[in-house]
């Protein structure tokens, strides 16, 4: 019975972490189109500046925290200013080229921001000092009040990116830019303000989501790769583009993962939600709630 | 997925690379005049790797200013590997045959020294390796002497990692504590193979049951799991066998509050800023070391770690000291025997060495593990350190203790009995 506490609870903490970060990397393919795969640089750039901030500034955990969003929405807007948006802009590359073109430079971009935090601060792990500390005991299960934390934060931040998607009118534009952008054109609202707009959401849900991976896991720069991966698969399981779709596959993806690690072992944790995603892609491309 | 990517890209240069080097490559003869060259291969972003360049580097200035080897500086070239084998090969194909390099100071990563042992015999160029451990490096040597003679191992070897951290745990745990049982945990990696069955071997003999022995993937990144499994099986101390990670699975320990101590080898715990990195989970935190801060091993260890601390800002990783002493007596071995690569590993083989982890002497042709490091007594005593409050305390052998064992509230040392 233990047992079956133990996974409920490291599931649920694991897969609210990875449906943050798969959210925004959902949010921005589905208004924009575009694949962002620098995102597991950008968690890590937060990670890495609320570490130092820490470490080298001496600033509270708070503070620390604080900092790693802001580094974390501030890479995120780089990334649109810098690499995509040029690129949507340039009438050098043909239209259909254009999403091929952004995702090989988001790639290369995020390689760069990796072998800079790489160079600038050792490719060693690094962790946020976490903000809560000490355990709690639920159902017989010892549970890290960090973990509890963690779960919280994650539906708090969702819950408020849904009221701003569907209660306030930039955020209505930005729901209305995923369903159809000559639409919103056609309405009169510029689509860059909303993909500003969509980045600098992005940017909030990749610090948030970076700094509590930082607190509850730990990254190092080589956790780049996986990273981007892991949201990547997640989105692709839930349906490109879909917010929902995304939640419930991170989910899915955490659960099995924790499954497989408690019942099989930790060294296969991730091989069978690989396997159900090549499922997926034979049985229903789509994904789980995807449009497209 | 661009991690594959790279691999593949990797691995098609490395076949151009050894075809080019098979069609051009007869082996590169040192000079014998002009300054001594050592290569250095290591990964520089790394903390472990970073120290192996800066040390090697110090040592040799150190000699030039005495007045080099025979009147010859000594010259240090180096090469970023990204602890990529593919690469090394690469940079030591480089260094052989370009740069005509006298010998080669080579990572810390097993997988790496692997791969770069039979290129040693075939450039006929002499390797020594700061911090790699498998065993296996001079198994081959012992296989194919004539070949691979030119690899030193200047790092202990697996089994001997095993080995003191037994005897050490035999004092610390299991005389003073009376502690009965252990969970082995180790990353899988081509180091903790024989570790790890050492450790299954010498355990149960000090008296510590081994009750399971976990093996995870080194890109593990959630340890929950795997600490509740070892509660469960309520064991007396984890005994652990990790480099490639580190911070994490402390973090979690600590944050999960798991009651049992860890004790064993924990290389990126060597390192002085793993206490920043985790945010000072590491309090309590058992490693085993061949030098630790203010530890005098040798009359040589403490000036070394303060001039390098001046130098470079930061105390030297494990591989550091390694490097520091493995130009000096490579300095010490061409003295004797010149730069003929042959003569350098007679000369190499005869090495009596006081460095700054303990006296250097390797094991001769006819062990098992030719070349590897003669350890204890007299030789590499090795010693067992504790994190405590932000620093390394040593705690065994005795006759060098700084500091007693202490552990953090939340471990429950024999409350598991």
């Amino acid at each position: 019975m233990t047992l079956f506490w133990q996974i409920l609870i490291d599931g649920f903490a694991i897969s609210s972490l990875y449906a943050l970060g798969a959210t925004g990397f959902a949010l921005i393919f589905g208004v924009s189109g575009v694949l962002n795969l620098s995102h597991g640089a950008l968690m890590v750039a937060a990670v890495v500046a609320a570490w130092a901030a820490g470490d080298q500034l001496h600033v509270g955990p708070y503070a620390g925290a604080a900092i790693g969003v802001v580094i974390g929405f501030a890479a995120s807007l780089l990334t649109y200013f810098l690499i995509v948006r040029p690129l949507q802009q340039s009438s050098k590359i043909r239209e259909e080229e254009k999403e091929i073109f952004i995702l090989t430079a988001t790639l290369l971009w995020g390689i760069m921001l990796q072998e800079l935090i790489a160079y600038l601060y050792t490719n060693n792990a690094k962790t946020v000092a976490p903000i809560v500390e000490g355990v709690v005991s639920i159902a017989g299960v010892r549970t890290p009040s960090n973990e509890i934390f963690t779960a919280i934060v994650c539906w708090l931040v969702i819950a408020v990116l849904w009221l701003l998607v569907n209660r306030t009118r930039a955020g209505k534009a930005v729901l209305a830019a995923s369903m159809n952008p000559r639409g919103v054109t056609l309405l009169g609202i510029e689509l860059s303000q909303v993909y500003i707009a969509v980045w600098a959401m992005y940017g909030v849900l990749v610090g948030v989501a970076g700094v509590l991976l930082g607190m509850f896991l730990g990254v190092s720069s080589y956790s780049v790769g996986p990273l981007t991966a892991s949201a990547f698969a997640i989105v692709v399981l839930g349906g490109l583009g879909s917010v929902s779709g995304a939640l419930i596959a991170a989910y899915v993806v955490g659960y099995l993962e924790t499954l497989t690690a408690y019942l099989i072992s930790p060294a296969y944790r991730t091989i069978p939600a690989l396997l159900l995603l090549v499922a997926v892609m034979y049985v229903r491309p789509r994904g789980l709630l995807g449009r497209r | 997925m661009n991690k594959s990517f790279s691999r593949a890209a990797s691995a098609m240069l490395s076949v151009g690379a050894a075809v080019a080097a098979l069609t051009l490559a007869t082996p590169g003869y040192a000079q014998s005049s002009g300054p001594i060259k050592i290569g250095v291969i290591a990964e520089a972003q790394a903390v472990a790797g970073s120290s192996i360049p800066q040390a090697a580097q110090m040592a040799a200035d150190e000699i030039n200013a005495a007045g080099g080897v025979n009147g010859r500086k000594i010259e240090i070239i180096t090469y970023d590997d990204h602890s990529s084998a593919a690469e090394a090969v690469r940079a030591f194909q480089r260094a052989a045959n370009e740069d005509h390099v006298n010998a080669v100071i080579a990572s810390y990563i097993s997988e790496v020294v692997l791969a770069l042992e039979p290129w040693t015999g075939r450039l006929k160029t002499v390797m020594v390796t700061p911090g790699a451990a498998s065993d296996v490096i001079t198994q081959n040597i012992a296989k194919d002497y004539n070949n691979l003679k030119y690899t030193f191992h200047g790092y202990l070897t697996s089994t001997s990692l095993a080995d003191q951290v037994c005897d050490a745990s035999k004092d610390l745990l299991v005389k003073d504590l009376h502690m009965k049982s252990a969970v082995v945990m180790s990353e899988d990696a081509a180091w903790t193979t024989p570790l790890d069955a050492e450790y299954l071997n010498c355990l149960p003999k000090i008296g510590l049951k081994v009750v399971d022995h976990i093996r995870f993937s080194p890109d593990t990144t959630d340890f929950t799991p795997i600490f509740n499994k070892i509660e469960g099986e309520k064991p007396d101390v984890i005994v652990t066998g990790i480099s490639h990670v580190g911070v994490q699975p402390t973090v979690q320990w600590k944050q999960q509050e798991v009651p049992i101590p860890m004790i064993g080898i924990s290389s990126q715990a060597t390192n002085s800023s793993f206490w920043n990195d985790t945010n000072g989970a590491t309090e309590g935190v058992l490693y085993q070391a061949v030098s630790g801060p203010g530890v005098a091993v040798t009359p040589k260890t403490l000036p070394f770690v303060a001039a390098f601390n001046k130098r470079f800002g930061n105390n030297p990783s494990y591989c550091g000291y390694t490097a520091y002493d493995e130009v000096y007596y490579i300095a010490d071995a061409i003295k004797r025997g010149g730069t003929d690569p042959d003569k350098l590993v007679d000369a190499l083989e005869k090495t009596h060495y006081v460095g700054t982890i303990g006296t250097v002497e390797f094991k001769g042709k006819d062990s098992p593990n030719p070349h590897a490091l003669k350890i204890g007594g007299t030789t590499i005593p090795g010693l067992m350190l504790q994190w405590q409050d932000g620093k390394q305390i040593n705690l065994w052998p005795a006759n060098v203790a700084n500091g007693k064992m202490k552990f953090p509230k939340f471990i429950k040392v024999g409350s598991a009995d």
